[in-house]
């Protein structure tokens, strides 16, 4: 069973396309906000969607993401509501639908049973910001149960043996982290980026990359299709949406991938 | 069975480990094979050595508080090691000079710590100061403001404080910034971390920096009183005192160890900070380890009149030896641990932090369970200077 994220990517490389993924706070303002805006994200551009899981301590989130998920969690969101929102904007829209969450709630919840529950909800896997391959058995074990997709992070300061084991074990993509920072955007990606990518190329050939991490502009976005297989945009959505709603997060999704 | 001091991480038991952004991987090996490398150095132990001798004012005497056990229900003999008369004023000095040491070796020039009660934040600021180190301290907001003296000490020091407004604003956030600015400035910056939690290798590193209190404690006893105590008892926030003080004891089946955890407005409220006692297992701050969480696993905010204690976390190696049943942790509350530290101020002349209050109400408590005539070892693990405005607040002093 082949990864509906991979195909996607290779979809894309056969027209001579980049991949965007876009990500949105699941319950941010309310779940059924976050569900409308996730599809808009989806129906104008965004070809992956990341639907992130708030959480009290999010080390890797900068202000704005921060700002978002304290204001879902302060509206009342529970984690079974991920299921819900997967399901809805599933049926709604074609793109995989990964789910990006730090790990103790997974734990908490049951990783075999996060697992089936994703799969039955037709979500696509899960992007673990706090999950190191290292610490990972229980995960690797679901997901290959269950045939889910698994994101890991690839950094600058990562070893080539660590760039190789985050490669062959992350099934979809690897995320290529662009700078030595947290999510929020920034005015210029690092030359980083493009040795984390040619990295994850010299190791694992067949393996997608995308570029994340203060990723905010249309012209970021084109710098770094120039070298990786796509983009990771968060921040960005969720400053359009907080400053112009879902007409402004439309526009977003289609400037950062204007041929799709 | 082979000894629980041997126990070095990453794991203890199924607690600990590294559940951490992949962008810190690099700084955490790098960290640990500059420990690992200065461990088995001569020259370093020697350095560390000379500095407590010389700055930190080690060894820590110990002083047996008669007037003080008379207060317990049955009798003890109860003694006090004074990690409070270190330099600083608590035994936070003994793992931020450890730290500073190898920040050094590690060619890094900016130190970040984070901060509960201030005292590791005045202890980071002072190795700072004396290795010429750049240091920022991330510090709740609500915690700037009960522990104001120790902003200003820190300022005085030429730290830069940074109130954190996130979350509840207290120690647990703090870690949170912390760990942003590290993820951020890795390549020069090294984290400070000041207590027993967080991912491998700092709960190994720390408590064997913070280990000098239990060996100094255990040689002292044998040498001046001729016995070992039947019962260690320490406060437990993040567990760095409470372990320092344990680990030369682990193998010492016949010495009890007792932990006392905030237990803030009451053990049987919501209102409190008794991880090891209401948490259930799960990962916090990189490593796995109890923690207080509701059923999706977001994080329960703890509440304690003591800032040091006010976290919802504890070190990874004190969840296992709760676990294997060797140490025990009881919930001791505000009031419990204001009563104790008027009462030792009064009999003993010492006025301890609210912290270390914990550990001497505990120790009244546990009096009855032991032996008669039995002894009590207590980590004084801090003095209360910086409490004096919540000690005045608390019994009306200022009126
Ligand atoms: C005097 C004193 N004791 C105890 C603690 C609690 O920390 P730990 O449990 O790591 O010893 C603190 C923390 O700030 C402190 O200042």
């Amino acid at each position: 069973m082949t990864s509906k994220v991979a195909a996607i990517f290779e979809a894309n490389r056969a027209s001579g396309r980049k991949t965007l993924i876009g990500y949105f706070p699941l319950g941010y303002p309310t779940l059924q906000e976050s569900i409308d805006a996730a599809i808009a994200m989806c129906e104008n551009g965004v070809d992956i969607l990341e639907l992130g899981v708030p959480y009290s301590d999010p080390v890797m989130d900068g202000p704005v993401i921060q700002a978002a998920t304290v204001d879902a969690l302060a509206a009342g969101f529970k984690l079974r509501q991920t299921f819900d929102a997967v399901r809805a904007v599933t049926e709604a829209v074609s793109a995989p639908v990964l789910v990006m969450t730090y790990w103790n709630p997974v734990l908490q919840y049951g990783v075999e049973k996060f697992a089936s529950d994703l799969k039955a909800a037709g979500g696509a896997g899960l992007i673990t910001p706090d999950l190191i391959p290292d610490e990972a058995g229980d995960w690797l074990e679901a997901s290959d149960a269950y045939h889910l997709d698994r994101v890991f992070l690839a950094t600058p300061t990562s070893t080539p043996e660590r760039v190789k084991r985050a490669s062959d074990l992350s099934r979809g993509f690897v995320y290529a982290v662009s700078t030595m920072g947290i999510t929020g955007a920034r005015s210029e990606i690092d030359a980083n980026a493009r040795k984390v990518v040619a990295e994850v190329r010299s190791t694992h050939t067949g393996q997608n990359t995308a570029v994340g991490i203060g990723i905010s502009t249309g012209e970021q976005v084109l710098e770094v299709n120039e070298y990786a297989d796509g983009a990771i945009v968060g921040s960005a959505f969720v400053r359009a949406y907080q400053s112009g709603g879902l007409e402004e997060l439309v526009e977003t999704a289609k400037s950062l991938n204007p041929n799709h | 069975m082979t000894n629980l001091r041997d126990a070095s991480g990453p794991y203890f038991g199924e607690f600990g480990g590294r559940f951490v952004p992949e962008s810190l991987i690099e700084a955490l090996d790098q960290l640990e094979a500059t420990y690992e490398a200065a461990k088995a150095d001569p020259t370093f132990q020697f350095e560390l050595a000379e500095l407590h001798r010389t700055y930190t004012g080690r060894p820590s005497i110990i002083t047996e508080v008669p007037r003080f056990a008379s207060h317990a229900d049955s009798e003890v003999r109860i003694f006090l090691k004074r990690e409070d008369l270190n330099h600083t004023g608590s035994h936070k000095i003994n793992n931020v000079l450890g730290q500073a040491l190898l920040t050094k070796r590690m060619g890094k020039t900016r130190i970040i710590a984070e901060t509960g009660a201030g005292q590791h934040g005045v202890a980071s600021a002072t190795a700072a100061a004396l290795f010429g180190l750049e240091c920022v301290v991330y510090m709740g907001e609500v915690d700037t403001e009960r522990q104001a003296l120790n902003v200003a000490r820190m300022k005085l020091l030429g730290a830069e404080v940074v109130p954190v407004t996130s979350g509840s604003r207290t120690l647990k956030d703090a870690i949170n910034e912390a760990l942003r600015d590290w993820v951020a400035n890795v390549d020069n910056t090294h984290y400070l971390l000041g207590t027993v939690a967080g991912p491998h290798p700092f709960p190994t590193m720390v408590r064997d920096f913070h280990s000098v209190i239990g060996n100094e404690a255990r040689a002292q006893m044998l040498a001046e009183f001729g016995f070992l105590p039947d019962a260690l008892a320490a406060c437990v926030g993040g567990g760095s005192n409470a372990i320092g003080l344990f680990h030369a004891f682990l193998d010492d089946t016949n010495v009890a160890l007792y932990g006392f955890e905030a237990a803030g407005d009451g053990m049987d409220t919501d209102r409190h900070a008794a991880t090891l006692n209401f948490g259930k297992p799960g990962v916090l701050h990189g490593a796995r380890s109890y923690m207080l969480q509701d059923e999706d696993g977001q994080t329960v905010e703890s509440h304690s009149i003591s800032a040091g204690l006010d976290y919802p976390g504890v070190g990874p190696e004190h969840s296992w030896l709760k676990d294997l049943g060797r140490a025990q942790y009881r919930g001791i509350s505000d009031a419990e641990a204001m009563d104790a530290l008027r009462l030792l101020s009064r009999t003993e002349g010492i006025i301890p932090a609210i912290e270390t209050a914990h550990a001497l109400a505990g120790a009244l408590k546990i009096a009855s369970e032991l032996k008669p005539g039995a002894s009590i070892l207590i980590n004084l693990s801090g003095r209360g200077d910086k409490d004096m405005e919540t000690a005045a607040k608390y019994f009306g002093l200022l009126k």
